[in-house]
């Protein structure tokens, strides 16, 4: 177990470093590809993870527990989003019988 | 040793494009869990393991059955999504592929110095963070506490249906 748990040592933190960037890219490709709300959402939480996973992986990296609290913090700022978010997500489909997120276009005032 | 990481990430990346190019709602959230377990495995291989444990019970157990509930209530597990243009979607790709490109050409420059703290392997566990929790960070501790009181309150004012509406 001593030995599975150091991987710091063996994978450059570079590598880390690329992994959470290429998640990260995804998760805006697919935030600004699809018209689904719902899966907009969730490549939001992917992008949130991506940040999460670099936060682990410098305070394994520097041996600072700090790192690991304030993934605990964007965690719980992840589920509050996730609640308000899928609330209103139901409102929307609710008054338009749609989830398409152009439909949110008329919150604006030019068009 | 090394593979671990290796496997995990590919499997990550993989299920992470799945989840984004899947027709399906509930496909794609099979695939973003697939993509959480195995950020839950990376956290492990730090040595933050009560990290991966409530990584894997907020998010797989709690977050991601809430999306499927909502698909669910909403009826959206079919393919009715109306499709984007494809000039739309080629710009997404090429505006993303762009940030990778800046990001990985700023980071090239980087150097990290190798620290020399001491590992410990008790880091990750319950105890520790503890100690950092509540005694570091305990006044932000308490604001998140606050800050889920209110998206409770506003999910529930938001999800309540409007009896003069209808």
């Amino acid at each position: 177990m001593e030995k599975i748990t150091n991987a710091i040592q063996v994978v450059p933190i570079q590598h880390y470093i690329y992994l959470s960037l290429i998640l990260f890219t995804i998760g805006v490709i697919g935030a600004l590809m699809r018209r689904n709300s719902i899966i907009v959402l969730m490549c939001i939480e992917l992008m949130l993870n991506a940040a999460n996973l670099l936060l682990a992986a410098f305070s394994a990296y520097h041996g600072d527990p700090s790192g690991q609290v304030f993934v605990f913090f964007i965690m719980v700022v992840a589920a509050a989003e996730v609640a308000v978010g899928l609330a209103i997500l139901v409102m929307m489909k609710r008054n338009n019988h749609s989830l398409d997120i152009h439909l949110l276009n008329r919150l604006s005032d030019n068009n | 040793m090394s593979l671990i990481f290796y496997i995990l990430a590919a499997i990550a990346i993989i299920s992470a494009l799945v989840m984004v190019f899947s027709k399906n709602p509930v496909n794609s959230v099979i695939a973003l869990i697939v993509t959480f377990l195995a950020i839950a495995g990376h956290y492990i291989l730090l040595n933050a393991q009560f990290l991966a444990v409530v990584h894997i019970i907020v998010y797989t157990g709690a977050i991601m059955v809430l999306f499927l509930f909502v698909i669910m209530l909403l009826d959206m597990n079919r393919e009715n999504e109306p499709h984007k243009k494809w000039t739309t979607k080629i710009a997404a790709v090429l505006s993303g592929g762009l940030l990778l490109l800046v990001l990985l050409a700023a980071l090239k420059k980087l150097t990290i110095m190798p620290t020399q703290h001491a590992v410990n392997n008790n880091m990750g566990l319950v105890h520790d963070l503890g100690q950092v929790l509540f005694k570091d960070f305990s006044l932000p501790f308490e604001a998140t506490s606050v800050l889920f009181l209110a998206a409770m309150v506003g999910a529930m004012i938001l999800g309540k249906q409007d009896k003069t509406k209808v």
